[in-house]
């Protein structure tokens, strides 16, 4: 069966897309998943660093649609996790390198030989973003409970849409449960009333995010409370697997997300 | 006075958060610029001035949103000196 494209954006810079690429990448290899994450963010590459691959870089994706390089020689295996690769981004290079064709061209090889590529979007909305959503079969926005946040990513769901792609799944990153029970960040039901689309997960603030990208091991490759396993609720639902959501703070959140999902 | 804060939980900062994100995002969805909104409310004034005296100092046009779709609404205050009472009110 051909793999699964899936491109995890956001409109907001900041909010957690490339760690969510590598972290979801890792729990979905743990799992036996054949995953190309690819680094769509051509000029500000990421995605090498906080995975711990920066020094295995030879060639890039800019390399290989340019035909400088076959996809086989630009892909990076991970020692730790056989079944998970990276292709990065151009460092020196600009957006416009890459045309939405020479995308859907390059995913379509890489369909071949994995089961998910997950391609790691760039902030923004031009044309690093339509590069990167062109492929897309499925696309995942990534929130955080902040008012910037949620209005960007509105204006990417309503351009996911205009693109006609399925509907997005969201997840809701950095949530911070004390803040929410003070009154003082929004709350999932919030954000799921205003964005009015699916929800993939809710990931809680973490430190333990900054000091796995310091050290450059994704913390997903071990079992953690918090965001790690968090991570790996998010990997099982992709696999098809029924996982309730975390209730993180509120009495009657519980009720509150029911209501809204018994829409259906 | 925890209490208190938690009686009064939903009254602090997230609420404000999400009251204007549905403004503005109601704003962002429809393309209708808050100077659009004001030269339109000019306009309906002149429009309605010319058959009923309103008070032109308290007009509202604002623009929401519910699961209907978005709505523009014109609240304008007509002078008058009698109130119109409901008829049919009190049952025989």
């Amino acid at each position: 069966m051909p793999g699964q494209v899936i491109t995890i954006t956001s409109g907001k810079g900041g909010v957690g897309k490339t760690t969510m690429t590598a972290n979801i990448g890792v729990a979905l290899a743990r799992r036996g998943q054949r995953v190309a994450c690819l680094d769509a963010d051509i000029g500000l590459r990421n995605l090498d660093v906080v995975m711990g691959l920066e020094n295995r870089i030879v060639y890039d994706l800019v390399d290989v649609v340019e035909g400088h390089a076959k996809l086989r020689q630009a892909l990076i295996k991970d020692k730790r996790l056989p079944e998970l690769q990276l292709l990065p981004a151009a460092q020196t290079r600009m957006k416009t390198a890459v045309s939405e064709a020479q995308m859907v061209a390059l995913a379509n090889d890489l369909r071949k030989e994995f089961d998910y590529i997950l391609i790691d979007c760039p902030a923004g909305i031009e044309s690093g973003f339509k590069n990167a959503v062109a492929p897309a079969d499925k696309i995942i926005v990534i929130v955080t409970p902040e008012v910037s946040s949620v209005r960007d990513a509105d204006r990417v769901i309503g351009l996911v849409e205009a693109y006609e792609k399925p509907a997005p799944r969201l997840i809701i990153n950095r949530l911070r449960p004390e803040m929410v029970r003070r009154g003082d960040m929004l709350d999932t039901s919030d954000v799921l009333e205003i964005l009015a689309i699916d929800l993939l997960g809710i990931v809680p603030e973490d430190e333990r995010i900054i000091t796995s990208t310091n050290k450059g091991q994704p913390i997903a490759l071990e079992d953690h409370a918090g965001a790690g396993a968090a991570f790996t609720r998010i990997a099982r639902r992709m696999l098809g697997e029924d996982v309730p959501f975390q209730v993180m703070s509120e009495p009657g959140l519980a009720d509150r997300l029911a209501r809204f999902f018994r829409r259906d | 006075m925890d209490v208190l804060g938690r009686i009064f939980n939903r009254s602090r900062s997230a609420t404000t958060a999400k009251k204007r994100l549905q403004l503005v995002l109601t704003q962002d969805r429809t393309n209708i610029s808050s100077e659009t909104l004001t030269l339109l409310k000019d306009e309906i004034i002149n429009a309605i001035s010319k058959h009923i005296e309103i008070d032109t100092t308290n007009v509202e046009v604002t623009i929401s949103s519910n699961e209907a779709g978005n709505h523009l609404t014109a609240n304008i205050p007509v002078i008058g000196s009698r109130r119109i009472h409901a008829r049919n009110k009190i049952k025989p």
